[in-house]
């Protein structure tokens, strides 16, 4: 008789409940038994790409504040995640980011003026996912989660290797969405890595009243996954961590939880009001652990970067805040019949007279 | 020509697809080795293996939206919700992901995909296992919704929403599943978006799609016998809605009863009616009228023969239509209609 109730693999390692971390707050190195920091070039590009991730960040703040953009959900404070996770992609993986990781699709090579069409409210998602590989920003949260299971497992399906990262916040991970992608991904073995950015607030509540578990990287024993827990605000541990990752779950070891522990700085949107649940010193206690300030601080002590490189870097990303400035006022008029175009791929009767009425409105 | 049941019918739809295209993926709960419940995908994985047909976890959110990034990727997928109220678990990847990608993305992404959901009553099931859920669906823009009442449909409109390169909630009447009818396999019918008029009549148009269209075809002939000649227009296809052949048939007839399993409050029967009137109003020589299911909850399945509209109960309907006509004036066949008027 064949049996069935014995199930394949052997129960992966409980996550630590310290964080894997390889720099440490005040920019010196720390050792990990299991990873080793990425090399300076690495560690420039993680720095060169938060130093411009903010910039851009800040600029899209200003210009939510200035009436130009419809809302702007700020990843300030999360630089590391947004950038150590993108920066460990392969070109032919795909990454699935919601609507706080403006800033990884930035770093993903997306346009900005075409990440910001969400947030100006021109149009949905404004960028080809196809070119990039990067889904639409997702707004129901954890809902994009199963889509990149399926994806990487139509991808294996053709022979290839490519595999997907999901960001996801601490929030998220309570959806009934967020624990059947990642019991479909471990049945399936897809290679998908799940990178939840614990930012310790999902819009007002408390982490903690979101999970008891002692990280959030534990869950993934529940699924006979890998799980792991790294310093969310350390770059060079995220990338070492979900390049790991990636890897394994690309030669077919399985998929990953990663809860990155870091701190939404700002509030949850500009309509936000976090100074009715939350205290000043907690956002004082993580201004003292920025993601930045101690890459840069490494890569100075240890002679890879100084003032005048910093410089270059960051007229760069003013440069980037100007054109995004111009470009939003240089943007074009919107074509109300478009309501209609993209509904099917071929335009229904229903539709075609409803397009007509509009215009017939437009012109009276 | 050979005699197929409905369900055959849509499981040699699905094992043609499968053969004509390899990015065709059937997948969903006990659709692997058992071949579902209802053994619509009875042999498909053995002739077409597993990486092709197969059994997935228990959730259909995550069947769905599995779905959908196998559809980002140049897969088409079929899955199958196991029953009509098992199919609620994913409908906000249904709503939220499946019928907007291609807006979200500016026409950029596409979702062929088909989600198979067997609904309706009338086979005695308990609770949880006879909902009409159309209406959720058809009042979603971005998704298709058709539902076949015969075999030769069945396969038909199967193979066309495989095909399409829109999301195709695909509505299987389980109370037809084994109406058996002479067919001849691979066949076309007509376009998917398209209703079709069963049965000609010049008094009444009576409306109806899927589990309803057999019953509504045999209120049509109890009608004749009273000297009623009724026309009965098959939707096939709930979104879009054929206004054209639901318009040219009631203009002919001036009047129309909608007949659906479905809640009557919110239901597909009140936008028939609405377009109706709105496209009909001057043809008309009666309100256009609705035979629904009472708008509660599924009954248990001893008091569904209750709940379900029945020949008598579209009969009654036909009835209220303030015949002034000449068949009805001159009829012996059905006394004391005139006098039911305006009571």
């Amino acid at each position: 008789m064949k049996r069935t109730d014995v199930r394949p693999g052997s129960a992966p390692p409980l996550p630590p409940v310290e964080p894997i971390r390889l720099v440490d707050p005040d920019g010196r190195r720390v050792s990990d038994p299991a990873y080793t920091a990425p090399d300076h070039g690495t560690l420039l590009a993680l720095l060169r790409a938060m130093i411009i991730g903010r910039r851009f960040d800040r600029q899209a703040s200003a210009l939510t504040r200035q009436g130009r953009l419809a809302v702007y959900p700020s990843s300030y404070g999360q630089e590391a995640c947004q950038v150590g996770g993108v920066l460990a992609l392969a070109d032919n993986d795909w990454l699935f980011p919601t609507y706080r990781d403006s800033v990884s699709l930035v770093t993903r090579g997306v346009d900005p003026i075409e990440v910001l069409t969400l947030l100006r409210g021109d149009w949905h998602s404004g960028y080809d996912p196809e070119r990039h590989r990067c889904a639409p920003q997702c707004t129901p949260l954890a809902t994009n989660a199963s889509h990149a299971v399926g994806l990487t497992y139509a991808a294996r399906r053709k022979g290839e290797d490519t595999a997907a990262l999901v960001l996801m916040g601490d929030g998220a991970t309570s959806e009934g969405d967020a624990h059947e992608a990642y019991n479909f991904a471990a049945v399936w073995n897809t290679p998908v890595v799940f990178l939840i950015q614990n930012n310790h607030w999902a819009i007002s509540v408390p982490v903690h009243k979101q999970s008891v578990a002692p990280t959030l990287a534990h869950k993934a024993i529940g699924y006979g996954m890998r799980g792991h827990h790294v310093d969310g605000n350390d770059a060079a541990a995220v990338h070492a961590v979900v390049s790991h990752a990636l890897a394994e779950a690309r030669a077919g070891s399985g998929p990953a939880i990663i809860e990155a522990r870091t701190y939404r700085m700002g509030p949850h949107t500009n309509s936000d009001a976090p100074q009715r649940y939350r205290d000043d010193s907690e956002v004082e206690y993580w201004k003292e652990r920025d993601p930045l300030a101690r890459l840069e601080r490494l890569l100075r002590d240890e002679g890879r970067i100084d003032d005048s490189e910093l410089e270059r870097i960051r007229a760069q990303a003013d440069r980037l805040a100007a054109t995004m400035r111009e470009r939003l006022s240089a943007a074009g008029r919107l074509a109300p019949e478009e309501l209609f175009s993209h509904v099917y791929a071929s335009t229904p009767a229903l539709l075609a007279r409803q397009r007509q009425e509009l215009l017939d409105e437009l012109e009276a | 020509m050979a005699e197929f049941s409905m369900g055959q019918a849509l499981n040699r739809a699905l094992r043609d697809a499968l053969a004509a295209d390899p990015s065709v993926v059937v997948y969903g709960e006990d659709v692997g080795p058992l071949g579902g419940v209802f053994r619509v995908t009875d042999g498909l994985t053995a002739e077409f293996g597993e990486d092709r047909v197969f059994d997935s976890p228990l959730a259909e959110s995550g069947i769905v939206g599995t779905a959908v990034g196998m559809a980002m990727y140049g897969r088409r997928p079929v899955v199958e919700m196991q029953f009509d109220a098992f199919g609620y678990p994913a409908f906000e990847q249904v709503v939220s992901h499946v019928a907007k990608m291609r807006n979200r993305t500016r026409g950029r992404v596409g979702l062929p995909l088909v989600i198979r959901i067997p609904y309706g009553g009338g086979i005695g099931a308990v609770e949880h296992h006879g909902d009409s859920s159309e209406m959720y669906y058809a009042h979603t823009p971005g998704l298709h919704v058709v539902t076949p009442a015969t075999p030769a449909d069945a396969y038909s409109l199967l193979r066309e929403a495989i095909e399409d390169p829109d999301p195709v909630v695909f509505l299987e009447p389980k109370r037809r599943y084994w109406t058996k009818a002479e067919v001849d396999l691979p066949v076309r019918t007509e376009p998917m978006d398209r209703a079709v008029v069963r049965r000609t009549g010049t008094d009444v148009t009576l409306i109806a799609y899927g589990p309803m269209v057999d019953t509504v075809l045999e209120a049509a002939e109890a009608a004749r016998e009273e000297g009623c000649a009724a026309e009965v227009v098959d939707l096939r296809s709930l979104s879009p809605f054929d206004d054209q052949t639901v318009t040219a048939s009631v203009r002919r007839t001036g009047r129309a009863v909608v007949v659906h399993e479905a809640a009557t409050f919110g239901g597909y029967g009140a936008e028939v009616a609405a377009r109706v009137t709105e496209q009909c109003f001057h043809y008309l020589e009666a309100p256009v009228l609705r035979v629904g299911g009472f708008d509660i909850p599924y009954p248990p399945p001893e008091l569904e023969e209750y709940h379900l509209p029945s020949v008598d109960r579209i009969l009654g309907a036909i009835d209220r239509l303030q015949w002034e006509s000449e068949w009805t004036a001159e009829s012996p066949a059905v006394p004391g209609r005139r006098s039911e008027v305006g009571v």
